[in-house]
């Protein structure tokens, strides 16, 4: 089995591209390279992403906002210097702004302020520049113009005042010390790009492989178990985070599944142990008969009591299909309002004779008017159900007894109460007395399969009851508590 | 009677063949849906055993649908292993009569495909049944025995009404389970034995002749004549 499967797995494995059995599923997922399908990857990639895509965009704010900072300034210096000299201009004409230039031209340690007043012929009056640049059109916009200055060539930004009498001023600075600035900001930008690239995928695959861990922790435990061993559970991180929670209902559903094969195992070993009697029986008297059987009605005795064996292990069969169905839960859907008067009158009138027959009196106490007793639920269950009780107490009550089927509501459930004064239960039974199969010990001489009480054990749980097993002193005191339906119950509560 | 039965396992219609004609039926087999259907749909017959799964494309369901569909009213009994509540519901829900879990007693099979059998032949309503010198009125309500009055319980009426309703046939103590409680499951206690003892008690204890017959290993059968 195992060496099959693996060999199943390598010829799966050695052609993945087109698995044989999912040909439409196969050109979906041919589209996409194997690695992109990869999860893990897929989580890295978009980190990778989103960090150099903020981190670009930090670049890019830092870039705009220093080298915009740079020009501002400069054309903030060159209008202030505008100001000053049109002031001179106002206050004392030509002269004084001629004067004024020389002045400024004098004084510029940085040697880099730039300054041309011309005539309106164009003619330079004063300045450190040789000629009118002729692009330089329009007064008050910003215009970059290239200079040679000490033999050096520079990039400066002038700007164009108008003055009256068609006199025109130039002011402009050489921003070659700021267009240095810049450069060396531009580099610093691009080389932390590469570095945010660099660090990026580093965190990729970080991010990757820590995906990789968390979840090779769960397949770890999956595939252990799938192979086998069942007592793999996930392990926490005892962080208690969203890995340890998963784990944690991960390992709940493991737990649960494990109980529940532990009780299938334990159905099936005991159908197997339970009904191995009678079948054994049925095949002695069957070859016992071939065997010595002198005349036809002995062997036809034996056939029909043979034939009895079997149907008792049909019934058995029949009471763990049955319950198995009720356990399954798919007749929940036709579920409706059960009125429990006319059920219990009905199993009243069914048992009286039998429990008189056997010397009993079989007493009733519930209310009997409509409505009273009314539970959501599947009426044939619970009759069966019911009936399985009052089968148990008439089974185990010594003669003369009594037998009580009562029932009364409570404000949210309906309880349903079968009492015996027979042998009862032991405390130490009473909490397996509702597993298939089991048989208390004074329940050994009398006929039975054990499979009463887990079929009312199912019945209740699929409604949403209980059923308890209490002591009657002596005797059995049953207790199937159902729900109550709602609206329509009409005893004051 | 004319009965078809559609059954696909040999050793059960082998069986079940034996059983009924042995009982004085006339019976055809039919080993396959698509011959079932053809045979039911062609001939006349008083009652159809079916089983649910059959081999030849038509399972026992879409035969009876299909039957149904065409207005035949003959009376089906479904022989299945399918032994769920909701299969059971389903069986019925598409026309069938009856409904026979696997394995089965050919006793119980036997009674259960008679009953069908005559209910298909009664005609009208019946407001008085009468067996020998036995006679229930469904008025009145009403039970006499040669002319005596019979004080019978409501519960006990309808047992007896069910008896006399199928004066003649076997009827087995799961019929009268459903007939008479509506109850379909087994009680493991002998409830239904108990029930007819009492109304023998008051039936035919005070008279020569019994009319109330155990017929070993099926149930119970109410007629004149012994059994």
């Amino acid at each position: 089995m195992t060496a099959a499967t693996t060999a199943i797995d390598r010829a799966a494995a050695a052609d993945p591209p087109r698995p044989p059995h999912a040909a439409a599923g196969g050109a979906r997922r041919g589209t996409h390279p194997s690695w992109l399908r990869s999860a893990s990857f897929r989580f890295a990639l978009v980190y990778a992403l989103l960090l150099a895509l903020s981190a670009s965009a930090l670049c890019v704010f830092l870039w705009w906002a220093t080298a915009g900072l740079l020009d501002r300034q400069t054309e903030a210096a060159i209008r202030a210097d505008a100001q000053g000299l049109s002031e001179r201009w106002t206050e004392g004409g030509l002269p004084a702004l001629l004067l004024t230039i020389d002045d400024r031209l004098a004084q510029n340690v940085d040697d880099d302020a730039i300054y041309l007043v011309v005539g309106p012929s164009m003619r330079r009056l004063a300045g450190n520049l040789p000629i009118w640049p002729s692009f330089v059109t329009e007064a008050n916009v910003p215009y970059p113009l290239d200079v040679t200055r000490a033999g050096v060539p520079s990039r400066a930004r002038v700007e164009r005042f108008d003055l009256p009498g068609d006199f025109h001023l130039l002011v402009g600075r050489d921003a070659r010390v700021r267009a240095q600035l810049r450069g060396l900001l531009t580099d610093a930008l691009l080389w932390s790009l590469i570095v945010v690239a660099a660090m990026a995928s580093a965190g990729a695959l970080l991010v990757r492989s820590l995906f990789r861990r968390t979840l090779a922790n769960v397949s770890d435990t999956a595939a252990a178990i799938a192979g086998g061993d069942f007592t793999r559970r996930v392990r926490l991180s005892g962080r208690g985070d969203e890995f340890d929670q998963l784990a944690d209902t991960i390992n709940e559903m493991l737990d649960r599944i494990g109980r529940l094969m532990e009780g299938v195992r334990a159905v099936s070993n005991a159908i197997a142990h339970d009904l191995r009697t009678p079948i054994t029986r049925a095949r002695t008297r069957l070859e016992d008969a071939t065997l010595h059987a002198a005349t036809e009605a002995e062997l036809r005795c034996a056939i029909d009591r043979a034939t009895a064996d079997l149907d008792g292990i049909v019934a058995v069969f029949q009471a763990l299909l049955r319950i198995a169905e009720i356990e399954a839960g798919s007749r929940r859907a036709a579920f409706a309002r059960v009125d429990l008067s006319p059920v219990l009158v009905d199993l009243a009138d069914l048992y009286a004779a039998a429990a008189e027959e056997r010397g009993l009196a079989l007493l009733t106490e519930y209310p009997t008017q409509p409505g009273a007793l009314a539970v959501y639920g599947d009426r044939g269950m619970v009759q069966q159900a019911l009936a399985n009780l009052i089968d148990n107490a008439i089974k185990f009550s010594p003669p003369g007894g009594t037998v009580t089927l009562a029932a009364h509501a409570q404000p949210e459930r309906v309880d349903m109460l079968v009492i015996d004064h027979g042998p009862g239960i032991p405390p130490a039974d009473r909490g397996r007395a509702t597993e298939r199969f089991f048989r208390g010990e004074t329940a050994r001489h009398t006929p039975g399969a054990g499979l009463g009480l887990a079929l009312v054990q199912a019945v209740a749980q699929l409604h949403g009851g209980t059923l308890l097993l209490e002591d009657a002193g002596p005797g059995l005191r049953a207790v199937l508590s159902l729900p109550r339906h709602g609206a329509q119950a009409t005893v004051p509560v | 009677m004319r009965i078809l039965l559609v059954e696909d396992d040999r050793d059960v219609a082998g069986f079940v063949l034996r059983g009924l004609r042995e009982a004085g039926h006339v019976v055809e087999h039919a080993d396959n849906g698509r011959d079932g259907l053809f045979m039911a749909a062609s001939e006349t017959f008083d009652a159809v055993i079916l089983d649910r799964l059959l081999p030849g494309g038509i399972d026992g369901l879409r035969l009876l649908e299909t039957l149904r569909g065409q207005q035949n009213t003959v009376p089906v009994l479904f022989l299945s292993a399918l032994a769920d509540v909701d299969e059971r519901v389903r069986g019925l829900k598409a026309g069938g009569d009856d409904y026979l879990t696997k394995p089965f007693a050919f006793s119980e099979l036997l009674a259960r495909v008679e009953a069908l059998a005559r209910r298909g032949k009664t005609e009208g309503p019946v407001t008085r049944l009468t067996v020998a010198d036995l006679e229930l009125d469904l008025l009145s309500r009403q039970v006499k025995r040669a002319g005596q009055k019979i004080d019978l319980q409501p519960r006990e009426f309808r047992l007896l009404e069910y008896l006399m309703r199928h004066a003649g046939q076997v009827v087995t103590r799961t019929m009268l389970l459903e007939g008479v409680w509506d109850y379909h499951f087994d009680p493991q206690t002998n409830v239904i034995d108990v029930h007819v003892s009492r109304l023998r008690q008051k039936v035919d204890k005070p008279f020569p002749t019994p009319l109330i017959h155990t017929v070993r290993n099926a149930g119970y059968m109410l007629r004149a004549e012994a059994v």
